[in-house]
């Protein structure tokens, strides 16, 4: 009786996020659970023949050299990109936010021109102008006598991971460089007026003054950059596959491949791949927790100065 | 009015000339110049000959081939991809938009049982990448016997990305004023017709950031349709129509500049003349 009661008095609420639990529970919670009944069982896909085999497949995974390979360059890219693009983009922005500049939004249109530019597009593109045959990035640096033998950039295991990091931090900074514009937005014009009473200016002005007051979007730019860095699948699957000899190979392309056996016409293993996910999965949800953690810690310091 | 047009007046404005404004706006100017050399790499060669590409590095074309995007619009289909792209874009941007307004409108103004859990539910999940759900994603479609159609791929576009947006409207909705809602409620207005009527609106900067987000994201992703389209390559979107060109034996690399170029400039035009939007939408993300 009481539950009915409690419906009745909801029922708007509850009809109102109908529509948007019907998708989420689709496509974003069913597949976590079906993830993990996947991953307890030996299934190439392709057959009904499901095999429970309980943590094996975690147990296989924990020794196979190529699974672990694949989550490092996973860290291993995270890692390289975002305090790159963070950084490069911050003093981008402050040179833009410069009230003087009076071409700072054309500056900033043609910054952001690869952010609305579809990924595979800019896989290829980027292929041909790496490229040691012919290719333009090669030829300005013979050209101008850096190398005497065109880079491989894409064909060897030593460049081909920060070559794709190059790539991808040229392709996702104009959107962190929106996202310091906005932050910077919020400093107030009085405190450049006092900064420059007292004669700071430079990179004083920038460390001591306009950085601390910034500092809390830090946070939510260091997140949304963190996510986007994990789904870099579509970059790496058009630029190079995976390849050289699993070079660049990272956790999604390691799923994919598994579960799809793109390339070497091996059996697919659908139940493996999904516990290589779940894996995956649940060490971010480490690290988020992680971080949630270190936010909360942050947002009661600066509460706590603000008091 | 001319005096307006000045080149010094566009680098200067009303302020003096100085040294070290002329000197980072060139060093800006020359840093733009090599940024978007890629784009312009593009369209030169989507004008070339297969010969010409290779013979001629610089970016003028000697004869302007327009029969490249011929060939890439009628042969190499994406004449096709390109609705197909749209259809799957602006179909996700509808779903999401409207669904994940209800929920964040519910989930950051009121208060009922099972809210909290939900709540967190949406919260922890922000962080799942697309490589771990794609399997029972797929398995799913086949279930209802919508994985080679572009309905599923719609479906499965909007699901995957809402989560962020879940959150970001509750919390928008959450700090709106209670009065205008309590007002319309004197009035007799129904709940659906308040959210819709009063809500939504006031909401508008946040609808902008998360159909400006869904956008991007539908436009740019390629795991979802690329497994999606593996069975039916007719319902292929852009980006994996490119990739193929990738995969045939010898690349047609003219006709495949011609074909992302032909990818690139609708966003580009819809970003040129919206690009308030799309500034402003972005920095409601960090803002919150």
């Amino acid at each position: 009786m009481r539950v009915l009661g409690t419906l009745r008095v909801h029922r708007f609420h509850y009809l109102m996020m109908l529509p948007g639990l019907v998708l989420a529970g689709m496509f974003v919670f069913y597949p976590i659970f079906a993830a993990m009944f996947y991953a307890m069982h030996d299934w190439s896909g392709f057959t009904a023949q499901k095999i429970f085999v309980g943590f094996g497949n975690f147990l296989d995974l924990f020794l196979d050299p190529i699974f672990w390979n694949a989550f490092g360059r996973s860290i291993v890219f995270l890692v390289g990109t975002v305090p790159l693009q963070m950084a490069i983009s911050l003093v981008l922005a402050m040179v833009l936010n410069m009230q003087l500049l009076k071409l700072s939004t054309f500056f900033r249109t043609m910054i952001f021109l690869p952010v609305v530019t579809p990924v595979a597009v800019i896989g290829i593109v980027w292929t041909f102008l790496l490229s040691p045959f012919n290719g333009p990035v090669n030829g300005l640096l013979l050209d101008l006598g850096l190398v005497s033998q065109p880079i491989d950039f894409l064909g060897s295991t030593q460049t081909v991971m920060p070559s794709v990091v190059g790539v991808y931090v040229w392709k996702w900074l104009g959107i962190t460089l929106i996202y310091w514009l906005a932050a910077l937005q919020t400093v107030p014009d009085e405190v450049y007026d006092a900064a420059r009473l007292d004669n700071c200016k430079g990179h004083r002005l920038a460390f001591y003054v306009v950085l601390p007051i910034i500092k809390p979007f830090a946070l939510a730019i260091l997140l949304i950059s963190s996510v986007a860095a994990l789904n870099v699948f579509p970059l790496i699957m058009s630029m190079t596959n995976g390849g050289p000899f699993f070079g660049s190979e990272v956790m999604e392309i390691f799923i994919y491949r598994t579960a799809f056996a793109a390339d070497d016409g091996s059996i697919p293993q659908l139940g493996y791949a999904a516990a290589a996910g779940v894996l995956f999965g649940a060490v971010l949800l480490g690290l988020t927790a992680l971080q949630a953690l270190a936010a909360r810690r942050t947002r009661m310091a600066t509460a706590g100065t603000k008091a | 009015m001319i005096a307006r047009l000045s080149p010094k007046r566009i680098v200067f404005g009303d302020h003096a000339p100085s040294l070290r404004i002329t000197l980072t706006s060139a060093i800006l100017a020359l840093l733009c110049l090599v940024w978007i050399y890629p784009f312009l790499w593009m369209v030169s060669t989507s004008l070339k000959s297969n010969m010409e590409m290779f013979a001629n590095p610089g970016l003028i074309p000697q004869d302007f081939m327009w029969d490249n995007y011929r060939r890439a619009w009628v042969e190499a289909n994406m004449g096709r991809y390109f609705f197909n792209t749209l259809i799957v874009t602006a179909g996700s941007v509808f779903l999401v938009t409207v669904s994940t307004a209800m929920l964040g409108y519910v989930l950051g103004r009121y208060r009922f049982p099972g809210r909290t859990t939900f709540f967190v539910a949406f919260v922890a999940t922000v962080f799942i990448p697309q490589g771990f759900t794609i399997i029972p994603v797929f398995e799913l479609l086949s279930m209802m016997g919508l994985s080679s159609n572009l309905f599923g791929l719609t479906l499965a576009t909007s699901g995957h990305a809402m989560v962020v947006f879940v959150v970001l409207f509750a919390g928008y909705f959450s700090q709106l004023p209670k009065e205008l809602e309590e007002a319309a409620r004197v009035e007799g207005i129904t709940f659906f017709k308040i959210f819709w009527y009063v809500m939504l609106p006031l909401a508008r900067p946040m609808v902008v950031t998360v159909v400006i987000m869904q956008v991007l994201h539908a436009w740019n992703d390629f795991l979802l349709p690329l497994v999606i389209t593996l069975a039916n390559p007719a319902i292929r979107t852009l980006s994996v129509g490119i990739y193929a060109f990738k995969g045939e034996q010898s690349i047609d690399w003219t006709g495949m500049s011609a074909a992302a170029t032909i990818s690139i400039v609708p966003v580009v035009i819809l970003f040129v003349l919206l690009q308030r939007y799309f500034i402003n939408g972005l920095a409601g993300a960090v803002k919150g």
